[in-house]
């Protein structure tokens, strides 16, 4: 209790985020929700197409993380990507703007909601092939190895992903040559409709690179700060050049696995549950208001947010369709 | 009774070798699966081991001998007291399987420039050596490439040069580690990816084709893949169905790619040092009975050559061959054939298969008024197919025939000897193709 009330008076939270850190957790948190929900609006209106994998739910994971990089470190994920780029300092609108296939988005509207990316902001996508990021994010890890930068390299997958072949070589080659990357598994409980109960003979994914040495910890992913600083202690371990640590973020969406899922494989209870009790956002909240922040303080901060994902929705809807002249650039770098 | 000992085979495409040593002398007992000797093959220094028990008596081959074709007499294994004197004298040096050189000049003959032979083996592996060291992004990593000197010898002496760090050894985990390497590329590095043979890559193809082709074109420009992915592509020898495939018309229909398969140790030289230089994938497709076949090579330091140009092997005014890689050789020996028929075949070397230089076939289409393209492949949706299309496309008017292919059969490649042979196009099928033209 000491300890506690020498935290509050630090402004300090009890694990670890200060004040300022979880006003900043949950505004990031929020902006995803906020964009994911217009995100799905636009795609009822036909506005968006294609697959669209929503994040709402699951914020909590990429804040959380984020906080724990710099300057320098990288990121990768699979299609449920939308999250992952507000997280990293993508603009909304940018983002936005891929999602309805505009000439003002991320990839100039040739890749859409499953592959986008930000060399400014180091997000290297974006990656449809369930797995397939996993060996590219222990690359990106390979080239801080190779220039012997303490950079690192945080790559997302899904509980699905996490019984790829390809996901298992990874853990052996980042293993093998210690590089820098912490592999997080978005343990979301569904892989589309199969639950990871059915998919795979782990009970503990966490421990899923056991067999070659790596760490790994299972995470409350619903709360921002266990992510945080489960986080620190990932990244910490991956800057001081022991290898990969491997996290399992328990974590769950509250949507569809894409727009077109009917949803037939859970109850609308077992949501509303995770909704009313778990939820990260909500979670936020009361701690903040527990550290003294005012209703006026979340107030504005949901404006800021509401004014920037309408914003970005305009923005998205307004700007251009790529000129037929896109169609034939960047297959291959000239020259 | 005396035994002889004879040279043995140390791999699939060994027809001779280099007895290194021997590590018994006459008058040793030799007992079953002692190591008698060392031998220097193609890919590797062996060891011989014994298979038949005596006393040595005689050494038919002295050590240090190069070129000591396979199945030569090397040794006699006599019982004591046995008298071997009936045994056959030393061998003559094998006479070489393949020319060791091109013999036609035309077939290098790039510019005036100076030039020593080399095989494609040591041009492969000196142009590695200068792109390491030309750029410390470069980085060649794959299975056996480091300790091992490569399974095929391609990268003979760069760990020692480069260090591990440069020359790195993976575990036989062709998806893990090519999505790691195109991983790093996108991060920076320019990576140079041996497979084992392009069978081994098919577990690999979907990082190759939806990471390393698309990714540039998915983001708008922003994140390019500059790797080289190269190894042995085709038949070897007698190696059977999963190891003998020409995957040429699967790279080379995604665009996002570059495919390049060399035929001389120009070719090959040239073309490797532009593939890495290059800031796009490239998929660069070797042929293990190339590896050890001598051309004469451009000795100048700056030696390269342009990805997407063909190259006139040997002028002529009646036909058009048209061929990649391995089979270059076969439409060469074809053009020789044909010659003393009096029919008079240019030779076109494609180089690139994507992009592909149409323009030189189809000028050299409207010379001739003939083609027939020359690939190991199977026939269906082939590069031949690909460029008799293109030439219809381009000059339907200048054909006095139809565009005719010779290909590999439509079969999975048998292993029985007399059945592959049945399967691989041979120069006299391309002579067979052009006379039903003319």
């Amino acid at each position: 209790m000491a300890q506690a009330a020498e935290a509050k008076k630090r402004g300090k939270a009890r694990t670890g985020l200060s004040k300022e850190e979880l006003l900043r957790g949950y505004r990031d948190m929020l902006l995803i929700r906020r964009f994911e929900e217009k995100a799905g609006q636009l795609y009822g209106m036909g506005l968006i197409g294609g697959f669209c994998h929503l994040y709402i739910g699951q914020e909590a994971v990429v804040v959380g993380l984020q906080m724990a990089l710099r300057g320098g470190d990288q990121v990768i994920t699979s299609y449920r990507d939308h999250g992952h780029m507000l997280a990293t300092g993508m603009e909304a609108r940018g983002v936005m703007a891929e999602l309805t296939g505009r000439a003002t988005g991320y990839s100039h509207g040739k890749g859409g909601s499953m592959h986008m990316f930000s060399k400014e902001k180091n997000f290297f996508g974006g990656h449809g092939i369930v797995g397939g990021q996993v060996s590219l994010g222990t690359g990106l890890g390979f080239a801080n190895w190779f220039r012997g930068n303490d950079n690192v390299c945080l790559t997302y997958f899904g509980e699905g992903a996490s019984n790829q072949g390809q996901v298992f070589e990874s853990f052996n080659l980042a293993a093998l040559m210690k590089l820098p990357v912490v592999y997080v598994i978005e343990n979301n409980k569904y892989g589309m409709g199969t639950s990871v109960e059915r998919a795979s003979a782990s009970r503990d994914l966490s421990k899923n690179g056991a067999a070659w040495g790596i760490p790994g910890m299972q995470v409350d992913g619903m709360d921002v700060e266990a992510v945080h600083e489960a986080g620190e202690a990932a990244v910490a371990h991956c800057r001081a050049g022991k290898g990969p640590y491997l996290l399992e973020m328990k974590t769950y969406r509250y949507r569809g696995h894409s727009m077109s899922d009917p949803g037939k494989y859970r109850t609308r209870e077992e949501i509303q549950k995770m909704r009313s009790e778990r939820d990260c956002i909500e979670q936020a909240r009361g701690k903040l208001g527990e550290l003294g922040v005012d209703e006026a303080e979340i107030k504005r901060i949901d404006d800021e947010v509401k004014r920037i994902v309408q914003e970005a929705a305009d923005f998205a809807q307004s700007s251009p369709e790529p000129d037929a002249s896109e169609l034939w650039t960047d297959i291959l770098v000239e020259g | 009774m005396a035994t002889q000992i004879l040279m043995p085979a140390l791999s699939p495409t060994m027809t001779e070798g280099k007895l290194a040593r021997w590590l018994k002398k006459v008058g040793d007992d030799v007992r079953a699966g002692d190591v008698i000797a060392e031998i220097e093959t193609d890919k590797a220094t062996m060891e011989v081991e014994a298979v038949d028990e005596g006393k040595l008596a005689k050494i038919l081959v002295e050590e240090g001998a190069e070129g000591v074709a396979v199945n030569t007499p090397i040794a006699v294994l006599g019982v004591d007291g046995e008298d071997v004197s009936a045994a056959p004298a030393p061998a003559p040096k094998a006479a070489p399987a393949e020319p060791k050189v091109a013999e036609d000049a035309k077939a290098i003959a790039d510019a005036a420039a100076p030039r020593k032979p080399s095989t494609v083996r040591e041009a492969l592996r000196d142009a590695m050596a200068a792109e390491l060291k030309a750029d410390d992004r470069v980085f060649l990593m794959g299975e056996e490439v480091a300790q091992y000197q490569g399974a095929y010898k391609v990268s003979q002496g760069l760990l020692e040069e480069f260090g591990p760090k440069r020359v790195i050894d993976t575990p036989i985990t062709e998806h893990g580690f090519t999505g790691m390497a195109v991983g790093a590329a996108m991060n920076g590095l320019k990576p140079i990816v041996e497979f084992m043979t392009f069978n081994f890559a098919m577990q690999a193809i979907d990082q190759i084709i939806n990471s390393a082709a698309k990714t540039l074109y998915m983001s708008g420009g922003q994140m390019g893949c500059p790797i080289v992915f190269r190894g042995p592509n085709g038949a070897a020898s007698r190696v059977a169905a999963q190891h003998s495939q020409c995957y040429a018309s699967w790279y080379a229909h995604c665009p996002g790619l570059k495919v390049v398969a060399p035929w001389s140790a120009a070719d090959a030289k040239g073309l490797l040092r532009a593939a890495i230089r290059d800031p796009n994938p490239v998929i660069f497709l070797e042929n293990e009975i190339l590896y050890g076949q001598s051309f004469e090579l451009p000795t100048a330091e700056d030696f390269v050559l342009p990805i997407g140009k063909a190259k006139v092997e040997r002028e002529g005014t009646d036909v058009t061959l048209v061929a990649f890689s391995i089979m270059v050789g076969v439409a060469m020996k074809a053009a020789d054939a044909l010659a003393e028929q009096g029919i008079s075949a240019e030779v076109i070397n494609l180089r690139s298969l994507r992009p592909l230089d149409i323009d030189t076939v189809a000028a050299s289409v409207k010379k001739t008024n003939r083609i027939v393209t020359v690939e190991e492949g199977w026939p269906f949706a082939g590069i031949g197919a690909e460029v008799n299309m293109q030439i219809v496309e381009h000059c339907f008017d200048w054909l006095d025939a139809p565009p005719a292919r010779v290909h590999g059969l439509d079969v999975p490649l048998p292993y029985a000897a007399n059945l592959e042979k049945l399967a691989l196009p041979q120069p006299d099928w391309v002579v067979a193709a052009v006379k039903k033209l003319i």
